[in-house]
């Protein structure tokens, strides 16, 4: 199975409809940061990145999770998912550095800065490797990314899809200004996710 | 079906006439509405009549094509339309597995009865007639409970139960027309089921596109203000009213005569608004306007067939009642 093929897939289950407001697609770096509510949300977003970007894009995805059995595994290699290790995060090899080495100056990533999924109606504080993904790799364009209704297509626990209709949003890049503090970056970036729900 | 008919390509052509005259009006209507008429409603109906276009070219090609794929059309129809209804209604994470199998096995298996009946000798009527209403009724409920949220629970398996219906069981009975053996009103057997369907649908469109427009010149008491604004009792009588006209008119491309056609007519506008009534009031309930503002770039699905939801199953059984025995006397 392609990678193409499984966009479609993804596609069809999730009914997506894509909305670009004040960004527009391209394949320049970027790191596009949305918030997390259900396994299918790293395949849903970056299936529905236009083919050239998807193409440059990787999913950062939980090793625990998509190592476990064959099928997850070879769908992980098809998304060409960038696996991280959530439980040993070691001091030498911080998985912000790994990440950074992993999509040299090609790749674009794609994070869940709330760090696991998210069962509550709000928006969880934003965990720090946004920040220093930033703040190491200054040219990464940051892209808000509000994504609708997918908890609903499968939610926490559930491994059966209900093929229901999602949206997914993406908003205007951010960029950290100079000497700005890691907790005033964050809260702006939880912000632009938030503020992409209420358009 | 014969191809050298010409009922067939005499209805056709009327259609085509009809639908023209519709643009028309829509066209104009916009020009009009840059003079004070509210633009986006314009718009919305503009959107309907291509809708329309859309649908009446399928049901065209349903003429010709096996009847297999006008069933897998109204199937793949009816499963956007409940996909729509779901996204839209508020479910909890409890009732994922009930929604799994209704949209697994309840959306399919009843379009692959149709299909079977509509393609054979063997018919299934007795089974898909009840599987939704009895079987489906039963299942959800009783699923939901199994995950244990008991929060709302009446009101969140009537939702999945009312989903299932409308966009599912209900629309079914559409492609079903093709399935029926019809006699006409002169006891002899008539076999031009497309056509009927083709009817059927036409008529439910000319319904809502009546009512809109008698609504706009003459609309003054607003039926039920809350729900929606624009319909009105003028809109309703006159639209119900020249709608049977034209299906009178057009009783030769049906099994019944004039005055019958008159009154599956009325029957089929007089559902068709209140489908759009209720679907209206799902909406407002919801606060969107639009089944398809809901989900921006998806034309919303269920905002073109409410209104052949509620028309299709009734005009069905008044057919099977009246137009596949003896005839009435």
């Amino acid at each position: 199975m392609t990678g193409k093929l499984l966009a479609l897939i993804a596609k069809l289950l999730s009914g997506a409809s894509v909305r670009w407001i004040d960004c527009q697609p391209d394949t320049r770096q970027r790191v596009y940061f949305a918030n997390h509510t259900s396994h299918l949300d790293a395949l849903v977003l970056w299936s529905s990145l236009p083919t050239e970007v998807r193409k440059l894009t990787r999913p950062v995805a939980a090793k625990d999770y998509w190592e476990k059995g064959r099928l997850r595994r070879y769908l992980a290699g098809c998304f060409n998912a960038l696996l991280i290790d959530r439980k040993e995060i070691k001091v030498h090899q911080s998985p912000v550095d790994l990440m950074l080495r992993e999509i040299g100056d090609k790749y674009s990533l794609i994070v869940f800065p709330e760090g696991g999924r998210n069962t509550g109606p709000t928006l969880a504080e934003f965990k720090s490797g946004l920040y220093y993904l930033c703040k190491k790799s200054p040219n990464l364009e940051a892209v808000p990314v509000h994504m609708d209704n997918v908890n609903r297509v499968l939610p926490r626990g559930e491994f059966l899809p209900v093929p229901l209709l999602s949206c997914i949003t993406f908003g205007k890049p951010i960029s950290l200004n100079k000497g700005e503090p890691k907790v005033e970056f964050l809260r702006r970036a939880r912000e632009a996710v938030l503020q992409l729900r209420e358009t | 079906m014969a191809l050298n008919d010409p009922v067939l390509w005499i209805f056709v052509g009327s259609v085509l006439g009809i639908l023209t005259i519709i643009t028309v009006i829509g066209q104009m209507l916009k020009r009009k509405s840059e003079a004070g008429l509210n633009p986006a409603m314009v718009g919305s109906f503009n959107r309907r009549v291509r809708a329309w276009w859309l649908l009446c070219m399928l049901l065209a090609a349903a003429l010709f094509q096996p009847a297999w794929v006008t069933v897998t059309i109204f199937g793949l129809l009816s499963f956007w339309a409940l996909r729509e209804f779901i996204t839209l209604t508020p479910t909890r994470m409890g009732d994922h597995r009930a929604l799994f199998w209704v949209f697994v096995f309840f959306t399919p298996a009843q379009y692959v009865l149709v299909g079977l009946s509509v393609g054979s000798d063997v018919d299934y009527y007795p089974l898909y007639s009840i599987m939704i209403p009895m079987y489906g009724f039963l299942f959800v409920p009783a699923r939901v409970a199994f995950s244990g949220d008991p929060k709302r629970f009446l009101e969140r398996t009537a939702k999945i139960q009312s989903g299932l219906v409308v966009c599912i069981y209900c629309l079914s009975f559409a492609p079903a027309l093709l399935d029926l053996q019809i006699k006409d009103f002169h006891g002899e057997s008539w076999t031009k089921n497309s056509l009927l369907l083709f009817y059927l649908v036409f008529m439910v469109q000319v319904g809502d596109a009546l009512q809109y427009a008698w609504g706009k010149l003459m609309g003054r008491r607003v039926i039920a203000p809350q729900i929606s604004p624009n319909k009105t009792w003028e809109g309703f009588l006159g639209g119900v009213g020249s709608t049977t006209l034209i299906g009178a008119a057009l009783w030769w491309a049906t099994p019944f005569n004039p005055w019958q056609a008159a009154c599956m007519s009325l029957v089929v506008a007089v559902l068709g608004f209140a489908g759009v009534m209720c679907m209206s009031a799902v909406k407002r309930d919801r606060g969107v306007k639009d089944y398809g503002t809901l989900v921006e770039g998806h034309s919303g699905v269920l905002d073109r067939i409410d209104s052949l939801c509620f028309a299709a199953p009734v005009f069905y059984h008044l057919t099977k009642y009246f137009f596949t025995g003896e005839p009435p006397a």
